[in-house]
């Protein structure tokens, strides 16, 4: 785990601890004061005496704190988190693990999970982006898993001043270029961090997405999802076996760095003041994480390594206690012997220091020195710091004396869990919903602007910066089709990824929103010729204490159960991130699920760009009559990226969510690409049909699109309207036959809505052209406005 | 024919460069550990891209000194073929084997890019299955790719026709726009006056199926296996 975000305020009171204090740890007194400096209350505390049967020193109750974090912990999502589905055959390994693994045949297993890295992002976003990174690939080839693919999923607040049209719900021209210029460095820093790490690690990042919304201003997010390859036999997990067996610690030294990262970080929402915590955000060295992938693999490979578990959140705490909880047994360790880049660290600041790239391992006694020749090869510190012992006990020991004694499974998995209370948040009072405008209205010009709105608009600006393509195996790059493709090398098959999540509509409504997300994650990976396989995800929300956001959490949590139970994909584990909160502010709930898709045959991997001039567009519908759909009414219309971006409303409710046609569609897609009988797909999501009808002729590199619906709806609801369900596919005309028959067995509408062309951008609605241009005015609008709003700003000075 | 691969601490597209020789060119290949002192047995080596060192004090400058290149620079002297993709364009370049230097790009930001270049010479051992004027398209994924030399090198590349690549148009039209990183005359590779050694920054082992998006990179290591048979045609 790497670190997370945790209550500010504390760590600035424990500055002069960080610092050379002359006091020992072992003299200074655990006052109440003290007890809740660190996070824990009273309560806690009382379990904390009662575990040892003693007060606990400075040391421990440092461990404690860290432990018992809400970060480290779960202890207010846990009790929820049961209620997602977690088992299915291809799953070998659910939730608890450093990664969820599952089995995609040919003998491989592959491992992978997202994890948030929100608070540091904010304070420092360069490194803490890029710290992000490294915490999730660490936990990746903790498994024996090599690390393929990378993607991100970011949350910004606003970078342009929006629609020019007065503003009603959402405060989006009411805020200031200050706000915007600060939103637009923090997106340059996370960019150039998250490329720093991975692209010198050699992972590619193939995929994510961002969107842009108020609420986040203060609060960005950074999610990372990380997916790795190993072989089913070689996978490796974090428990301790055999009394006796050596501990030892490889990797970089540490320091006093991320002290308190964990616990205190990640439990408080941020203040004024956070930009001053930026001593507190860890600084990766993507270099050394390189030499670690490589150094533990091959170690791994010698046999002789028993448990590893890498060094993130709570550091030697965490790793140390969790393998001797998960193996049943004890661990000692003494911390004169721990790599150190300064000399004169308490126990306690090495039991918290979250410095990065360091991992702790378990050999077979008797074969230590083949582990450690592997470490010198790669020119890694790799000391042996202590043994496993069967009393179940962590030692911590400091030049021979005790400074710490804790039962490791008390500390690991007895930590207190909680059912906060829940309240439905009161609906916003006088909510004005978005009008619909005239029937047969030219709505060419507010497509072009809804095309150059940042969350609409062109990615290229941050995904040119990401190496996409380092280990040669990127089928689908950023941009091309739904979902990421990379390809299993020595197999024939190939792996999909999507992530998706859209907070305004979990804001509206947490349970349908976070069943949109799950359904628009698995219909990317079908949209690209995956079977959705397994999912992970990434739990964004405000302050667990408030019982607001304890029950958007709740809800969410129910959806993405209600989704995956219905669409049969396993959840295999995640993160939660509590506390996104500035000056009392929560961000909106952003849930972000992550979906991997296999593909059986590589070549049959799809992407969204339309192929041949003559192709036959089809709108597939997963409601078995499309007649029967029910209409992007003005409700779930003032909820979409269209009435944000155009009308300057974000209100409503999300779109109705249908998850048997979800099924269906999904089931249609994954069968159609398998006989490869489509040219091109994409789903129908943001910014409704006309954008996806838009980013297929703009990914084909000159083809167009001249389309023709009938639709009972609105104009602006029939062409902007976001409903789900929806895929817009070509196919040749040889095989429009075969799509239409195979459609309605799957029971999914499937309508002939025009031709791929050449020249002119034309869709008709009921017989009246409503947006008639050309591609490459179009395509202007998109693929420059990233560039247009971020060149030329001079981030560094501003700095 | 035996290929050896490089492998610096930092090296990150040493697997890609193996998987292009090995698995799609089916030759015989090896890497080579950094800290190797001789390269004997190999018929020609490639410097593969990554960030050897971490790139850390400047690009290729770390990975000059190790043990290995002392006998890489004594492999090419002997007239031994050295390819250097990215990364190893840098440490050639560090090294001495190449003139210039490869700058921060002029954007200051990573690209990865599919970006076309131009055959500018089929009179080297990587590009004699090319035509000359042929265009290739080809990704590139660096934030150091800026080359530079004085004026009196670049006079001595031309005179020499040691420019063996420049980025292009898709039609191979020498424009600013088509050049991805500021390079002094849309510089993308260049050889040594002997034409054993030669640096490029775009990544032909990545441009060697069309399932990822171009097969162009295969005519440079095809024009380095049939150098080699050639070769070995002569000494037999």
């Amino acid at each position: 785990m790497p670190l997370h975000e945790a209550p500010f305020k504390f760590v600035k009171d424990l500055g002069p601890l960080a610092s050379d204090d002359k006091m020992l740890d072992t003299e200074i007194r655990i006052t109440p004061e003290l007890v809740a400096e660190h996070g824990l209350s009273t309560e806690e505390y009382a379990r904390i005496r009662k575990i040892l049967g003693r007060d606990p020193n400075f040391t421990e109750l440092g461990i404690f704190s860290v432990m018992w974090s809400e970060h480290c912990s779960y202890k207010s999502s846990k009790a929820h988190l049961r209620r997602l589905p977690t088992r299915a055959p291809q799953v070998l390994q659910g939730p608890g693990e450093n990664a969820g693994v599952v089995d995609i045949g040919d003998g491989l297993a592959a491992a992978f999970k997202m994890e948030s890295h929100n608070h540091p992002s904010y304070v420092e976003p360069f490194q803490g982006a890029a710290t992000g990174v490294g915490g999730i690939l660490r936990d990746i080839f903790t498994m024996g898993a090599r690390p393929i693919a990378v993607l991100d999923s970011l949350r910004f607040g606003p970078i342009s001043s929006g629609a020019k049209t007065p503003p009603v719900n959402p405060p989006d021209n009411a805020i200031d270029d200050e706000t915007i210029a600060r939103n637009r460095r923090i997106l340059d820093g996370v960019v150039r961090g998250i490329a720093h790490y991975g692209n010198c690690f050699g992972v590619p990042t193939v995929g994510g997405e961002v969107q842009f919304e108020p609420g986040y201003s203060a609060n960005p997010l950074v999610n990372v999802l990380a997916l790795g390859i190993a072989k089913k036999g070689d996978l490796f997990f974090a428990k301790a076996r055999g009394a006796g067996n050596p501990v030892i610690y490889v990797g970089a030294k540490t320091g006093r760095d991320g002290i308190h990262g964990a616990s205190l970080l990640a439990s408080a929402e941020f203040s004024e003041e956070s930009q001053q915590k930026r001593p507190n955000v860890q600084v990766g060295d993507p270099f050394m994480e390189k030499l670690l992938l490589e150094a533990c693999l091959e170690a791994m490979q010698t046999g002789a390594v028993v448990a590893i578990q890498d060094m993130g959140a709570a550091g030697l705490t965490s790793s140390s206690c969790e393998m001797a909880s998960r193996g049943g047994l004890g661990i000692e360790i003494e911390l004169a012997r721990v790599p150190q880049r300064e000399p004169t660290m308490t126990p306690y600041e090495m039991m918290l220091s979250e410095s990065q790239e360091r991992m702790l391992l378990v050999a077979e006694r008797g074969r230590e020195q083949e582990v450690l020749t592997v470490f010198a090869k790669w020119g890694l510190d790799a000391v042996e710091i202590g043994r496993v012992t069967e009393d179940g006990l962590v030692r911590v020991l400091h030049h021979g004396s005790i400074v710490a004694e804790i039962p490791a499974h008390a500390l690991a998995e007895e930590g207190p869990v909680y059912q906060r209370p829940l309240a439905a948040p009161v609906p916003a009072a006088n909510e004005r919903l978005a009008e619909f405008g005239a029937a047969g209205a030219d709505l060419t010009e507010n497509f072009r602007r809804l095309l150059a709105a940042p969350a609409i608009a062109s990615k290229r600006w941050i995904w040119e910066q990401y190496d996409y393509m380092v280990r040669t195996n990127t089928l689908e790059r950023p941009g091309a089709g739904d979902a990421a493709v990379v390809r299993v090398k020595g197999t024939k098959r190939a792996l999909a990824l999507a992530s998706d999540g859209n907070g305004r509509w979990c804001r509206l409504d947490p349970f349908v929103g976070a069943q949109l997300a799950v359904a628009e994650a698995a219909r990317n990976v079908a949209c690209s010729g995956a079977k959705p396989w397994a999912a992970t995800n990434c739990l964004n929300f405000g302050n667990p204490e408030k019982p607001e956001v304890m029950w958007q959490f709740s809800r969410a949590i129910d959806g993405i159960a209600a989704a995956c139970t219905a669409l049969d994909i396993p959840i295999t584990g995640g993160n939660v991130s509590f506390y996104n909160e500035t000056l009392g502010r929560s961000i909106d709930p952003t849930p972000v699920l992550g979906v991997l898709g296999m593909i059986e045959d590589a070549s049959r991997a799809l992407g969204m760009a339309f192929r041949a001039e003559g192709d036959v567009i089809v709108l597939l519908d997963g409601r078995a009559d499309a007649a029967s759909s029910p209409e992007n009414g003005r409700r779930e219309f003032s909820s979409s990226e269209y009435a944000r971006t155009i009308r300057g409303i974000a209100a409503g409710a999300p779109p109705a969510v249908d998850l048997a046609a979800e099924k269906r569609l999904i089931a249609l897609l994954v069968a159609l690409a398998s006989e490869g009988a489509m040219q091109s797909a994409h789903d129908v999501s943001d910014g409704g049909l006309g954008v996806t009808l838009a980013e297929s002729c703009f990914a084909s590199g000159g083809l167009s699109a001249r389309v023709s619906l009938t639709s009972r709806e609105a104009d602006e609801a029939a062409l902007f309207g976001e409903r789900g369900a929806r895929a817009v596919v070509s196919v040749t005309p040889a095989n429009l036959a075969r799509v239409l028959s195979v459609a309605a067995q799957y029971g999914v509408a499937a309508q002939e809505a025009g031709l791929v062309v050449r020249g002119e951008f034309r869709i008709e609605l009921n017989g009246r052209a409503v947006v008639n241009a050309d591609v490459p005015s179009l395509n202007d609008a998109w693929a420059g406005a990233l560039e247009r709003l971020l060149r030329g700003n001079d981030f560094r000075k501003a700095e | 024919m035996k290929f050896g691969v490089v492998v610096f601490p930092g090296s990150n597209c040493d697997h890609d460069a193996y998987y292009a020789l090995g698995q799609v060119m089916h030759q015989s290949v090896e890497f080579l550990w950094h800290q190797s002192e001789q390269v004997a047995g190999f018929d020609a080596i490639v410097l593969p891209g990554g960030f050897s060192y971490g790139d850390y004090l400047r690009t290729g400058a770390i990975a000059r000194f190790s043990p290995v290149m002392r006998a890489v620079e004594k492999f090419a002297r002997d007239g031994g073929l050295v390819l250097g993709i990215c990364n190893g364009f840098q440490i050639l370049c560090e090294a001495g084997l190449l003139p210039g230097v490869l700058m921060r790009n002029a954007g200051l930001r990573f690209i990865c890019r599919q970006v076309h270049i131009r055959v500018e010479t089929s009179d080297t051992p990587f590009t004699g299955a090319a035509k000359p004027g042929q265009v290739l398209q080809i990704p590139i994924a660096h934030a150091e790719g800026n080359y530079f030399c004085d004026a009196a090198t670049l006079a001595e590349l031309e005179r020499h026709r040691q420019i063996v690549f420049r980025y292009t148009t898709p039609e191979g039209r020498e424009e600013a726009a088509a050049n991805p990183n500021g390079s002094l005359a849309n510089i993308a590779g260049v050889c040594n006056r002997e034409r054993n050694v030669m640096g490029l920054m775009p990544h032909p082992e990545r441009a060697v199926e069309a399932a990822l998006g171009s097969a162009d990179g295969l005519v440079i290591f095809r024009s380095l296996i049939e150098s080699l048979a050639r070769q070995a045609t002569v000494s037999a």
